[in-house]
């Protein structure tokens, strides 16, 4: 979230998609209705299906899954073309009047450098013109400015088009639009609500610049109450982000290094942003180096020095993909050996999960940490399973829970939050990160005894705990914050971090969470004082908990204020400028707290991208600069835009690339849309094993929409077939009006969709009857992120 | 005066912040000697509901018997926090049982391949096991140069994932152990 959960209160119009909050987030989702009963917001729920959020929105629009860059390029054709955008706001705080290098072009589907033999774009070709000082030239009345290119690009967005793609009326999106239309107004302010629902697309990264787009061209971003808000679905699912167990980070979303990068300057060379205007501070590409350094610094210690790059060479850098999905391809392929999975069941996730298994009974040896037995530690005896053929080495590691261990959750609005060990390791479990580090001193040793390959990454690994084969969590916080070498003090700020290797810090986002005074992960000051606790009445509660980076509650919150430091509506304050102070006051302010607005030096708002604005035009992606809606790699109608370039055109093809069999269906054979959810008595797979949600929720069902069951002869409670290419669900049906039919396309078809929850599978307490909702879903995922596409595939359904 | 458990619901959720019920007596009075009748002489402690994001601040209350057993007797949701305010959904309602189950492994499972049964083994069995597979793996699929004659140091044969229900910092000790191990494939649960 680029704000927190109880800001959410701030806004004028909640919108919510691809999310299902007063089911799958209920606590969190009060304060959108807060919104709605203390401040008379409105509330728009865009979803395929009508659920308990929708019961309580102003409007539910049924949307056809996979479409909403159609439908947020309708809103913001719609802004752009009835001139509701905030002018000032974009003038300001946007590159809208950047102009772009001769060269782009958009035509049938395709951006200009795309090559069809390796499905790729070539993203330096979407750059900005630059004059002869290195800067890129500014004329927003310029045929080519991002301003000008961007209305071009979006005038096919029309209402009629917005109904052929998503299926919703037109007369229903112009009511939404023109709702949305009035949150241009300084005084007014939107949040937009989304979740997985978003992002579990091939066009998942595109679904979410949507929105931040249409944000920054109201005006939203940065504002209380406004912003780009994802509801994460576990619960320390941002902390670990930011941690990066990721392939392609280093904590603090320092880029992972790549081949060819030989020196930190090289690296830093080709990771960092660079300042693109001349008062753009550049925040982050300008102190890339001091991060890179004093993470190398807490690792490798006196290893690390100025002489040996500080053990850059360390570093391993990844030749290709290496996220989930290129996991189980490698596996499939037989190039993967081992497989650690700490808490994360991969035959459920999935996707393909029959694929998965055989990816994972290909491997050599695979280990699950976790405190009960999942669908991953017993995939060899999953129905269907030779266990006698499978040669995987399973290993089950009894873990501990949450509350048998202290450390901090961060939540989807980077609040760090610091918990107590309440009791003891329930039998024989172990902490993960005990396991881990017992694991790796036994490996430790094993290359100290033997050599190998590369050892010193492990020989010369800084392991500073009493303990160092049972680290303290606390101590662990200590070194995430980091210090100055010299003075052995904490550090307050990552300001003070250094690129001499003078200073340490192992995730320079969370340095200043435990500075001298202490953690401050453990601050308790909340709503039993509000007068106190609460000095703004905003929300921002800063002495509760600690939210990076620097406290501060709303990012990019320069502009939440105009070009003066007056906040766009004074009512609701994220930062102002003090005239006689001279400084920022509110939140922690997102730029130098002692920069006057007055001074025409002063940096531009967004101070952490090369250009100081935040981006309508990027090619920080790899599949468009401007958002392009492309149907689902498994869609029931050809893309009405340009038929020919239907789905994306750089999804990275997994099976076909390996040589393996095609595992999408079409319309023909499978003629029905499916989507897959969760419900609010259970979260993903874990809860299978309480009694009181197995109560709740016993059994698997699939939601049927009333009007094709009738078609199907099927009743609620009838047992039903769902397959899909890869698999099939054997389930109950529930009949219901929630999931209506929709009408896409150019000839008018009706298209029906599925709803399927993904909770059960062979293992828990009610286990046997049922095969894994994933079973279902493509292994494919986004041009980007490689986030699987969960949400969009098609199946066909038979009454059994 | 009939009234239905949604009904009876609603008045105690109003009665927190009202103080009265429409029943014409303060149910907080009630609910505060339930309360303190089941947590008398409990240890009160801090945490942080394990399941979505929302990031709902918990009490938990234990008691320790004269064993030195601790007895977790209750999770409810902190009124304190400006997250939650006190609430739980049926989920973070219910995390007792997730905090303490008789579905918990017991101790750590061994199965050999071909196996079609675990076998009951100890900590140092399974992890020195796994050192030597870590080891194996990691110098049979370990490359130091790529053919561009690139300095790469990377291990492509082993991959780990997880990390969305531990703790911060055990995430980040995990991300430092594996990439000095070398390795590339690292993913957690945001993508799936």
């Amino acid at each position: 979230m680029t704000n927190h959960w109880r800001d959410i209160r701030n806004a004028d119009l909640v919108m919510i998609n691809g999310a299902n909050p007063a089911e799958a987030h209920p606590v969190g989702f009060q304060w959108m209705l807060r919104a709605k009963l203390e401040r008379g917001a409105k509330m728009i729920h865009v979803d395929p299906r009508f659920t308990r959020t929708s019961a309580v929105a102003d409007k539910h629009l049924r949307i056809r899954v996979g479409t909403d860059v159609a439908y947020f390029g309708g809103l913001i054709n719609y802004v752009l073309q009835n001139d509701l955008i905030h002018r000032e706001y974009v003038q300001y705080a946007t590159n809208a009047g950047l102009v772009v290098k001769d060269g782009y072009s958009f035509t049938d589907g395709l951006f200009n450098g795309y090559d069809p033999q390796k499905r790729a774009y070539d993203p330096t070709k979407w750059a900005y013109e630059t004059g002869p000082d290195g800067f890129a030239t500014v004329n927003i009345d310029h045929p080519r400015s991002v301003l000008n290119l961007m209305r071009a690009h979006y005038s096919r967005y029309t209402p009629d088009m917005v109904e052929r793609i998503t299926g919703i009326p037109q007369d229903q999106f112009l009511q939404v639009a023109q709702m949305v239309g009035e949150m241009g107004r300084p005084d007014k302010v939107m949040t937009i609500v989304y979740a997985v629902g978003l992002t579990h697309h091939t066009t998942g990264v595109q679904l979410i610049r949507s929105g931040a787009v249409l944000q920054l061209l109201l005006g939203n971003m940065g504002r209380p109450g406004g912003g780009m808000n994802a509801e994460r679905g576990h619960a320390n699912i941002q902390g670990n982000t930011d941690h990066a167990i990721s392939w392609d980070i280093l904590p603090g979303y320092l880029k992972v290094p790549a081949p060819g990068q030989r020196t930190i300057a090289d690296y830093v060379t080709q990771s960092a942003s660079k300042q693109l205007l001349p008062n753009s501070l550049n925040f982050f590409g300008a102190n890339y180096r001091k991060f890179m350094v004093s993470l190398l610094k807490t690792w490798y210690g006196d290893a690390a020095t100025a002489a040996n790059e500080f053990a850059f060479d360390y570093l391993p850098k990844p030749q290709a993909n290496a996220s989930w999905l290129s996991i189980h391809d490698q596996a499939l392929q037989g190039k993967m050996e081992g497989l650690m999975l700490s808490g994360m069941t991969a035959t459920s996730i999935g996707p393909d999960s029959n694929q998965v298994l055989q990816a994972l009974s290909k491997l050599k040896w695979l280990v699950v940490m976790d405190p009960f037995a999942t669908t991953s530690s017993e995939f060899w005896r999953a129905p269907g399973m030779d266990a006698s053929k499978i040669q995987t080495e399973v290993f089950m590691l009894p873990a501990t829970h949450w509350i048998e261990k202290d450390g901090s959750f961060v939540n989807s609005g980077r609040w760090s939050q610091w918990k107590d060990q309440v009791l003891p390791p329930q039998g024989q479990s172990r902490h993960d990160h005990w396991i881990l580090a017992d694991l790796f001193a036994r490996v430790r040793a094993l290359y100290q005894q033997q050599g190998g390959k590369f050892p010193a990454p492990i020989l010369d690994l800084t392991l500073p705990y009493q303990n160092p084969r049972q680290p303290d969590l606390d101590e662990l916080a200590q070194e995430i914050n980091g210090k100055d070498l010299t003075s052995g003090q904490r550090l307050s700020t990552f300001a003070n971090l250094k690129d001499d290797g003078s200073t340490t810090a192992g995730d320079w986002i969370y340095t200043g969470s435990y500075p001298p005074s202490g953690n401050l992960a453990k601050r308790r000051d909340g709503v039993q004082d509000p007068a106190k606790n609460d000095p703004t009445g905003m929300g921002f509660y800063p002495n509760w908990a600690w939210s990076w980076p620097l406290n501060r509650r709303v990012l990019y919150n320069r502009a939440s204020a105009d070009t003066a430091g007056r906040p766009w509506d004074p009512a609701r304050p994220g930062i102002s400028w003090d005239p006689v102070g001279k400084k920022w006051v509110g939140d922690v302010p997102d730029y130098p707290p002692t920069a006057d607005p007055a001074n025409p030096a002063s940096p531009l708002p967004f101070i952490m991208t090369g250009e100081g604005t935040g981006r309508l035009f990027s090619n920080g992606v790899i599949d468009g600069p401007f958002p392009e809606h492309y149907e689902p790699v498994e869609s029931p109608i050809d893309n009405p835009l340009h038929p020919t370039v239907s789905a994306t055109p750089v999804a990275f093809l997994y099976d076909k690339n390996a040589g393996r069999a095609n595992r999408f269906g079409t319309s023909a054979d499978y003629p029905y849309i499916a989507t897959s959810y969760r419900l609010t008595e259970h979260e993903h797979y874990v809860t299978q094993n309480i009694p009181h949600l197995m109560q709740l929720q016993p059994e698997p069902f699939v939601e049927v929409p009333a009007e094709l069951a009738k078609e199907k002869g099927i009743q609620t409670g009838d047992k039903v077939r769902v397959s899909s290419k890869r698999g099939k669900l054997e389930v109950r049906a529930v009949v219901t009006k929630r999931l209506g039919p929709l009408t896409v396309g150019d000839d008018k078809k009706k298209v029906y969709q599925i709803g399927i929850p993904i909770h059960w599978g062979f293992v828990g307490i009610n286990t046997g009857q049922h095969w894994l909702a994933n079973a279902l879903t493509p292994f494919v995922g986004d041009a980007n992120a490689r986030t699987p596409e969960f949400k969009a595939f098609l199946v066909n359904i038979e009454k059994m | 005066m009939e009234v239905t458990r949604r009904e009876f619901l609603g008045m105690s959720a109003g009665a927190g912040a009202l103080g009265l019920s429409p029943l014409g007596f303060t149910l907080a009075k009630a609910t505060h000697v339930m309360r303190n009748l089941r947590i008398e002489g409990a240890t009160l402690s801090h945490s942080v509901c394990p399941y979505c994001a929302v990031g709902c601040a918990l009490v938990a209350y234990t008691s320790k018997s004269a064993n030195g057993d601790v007895k977790l007797l209750q999770i409810e949701g902190d009124p304190d926090s400006p997250v939650n305010e006190g609430r739980l959904c049926p989920k973070g309602a219910s995390a007792l049982q997730l905090a303490v189950s008789t579905r918990r492994v017991s101790s750590p499972l061994y199965r050999a391949p071909g196996a079609t049964e675990w076998k009951q083994v100890s900590w140092d069995f399974t992890l020195d096991k796994l050192a030597a597979n870590i080891k194996a793996s990691r110098d049979r699929t370990f490359v130091t140069t790529d053919a561009n004659g690139n300095v790469v140091n990377r291990c492509e044969g082993i991959a780990f994932a997880g990390g969305a229900a531990f703790s911060s910092e055990e995430g980040y000790f995990a991300t430092k152990v594996m990439r000095s191990f070398g390795m590339v494939y690292l993913e957690q649960q945001a993508r799936v």
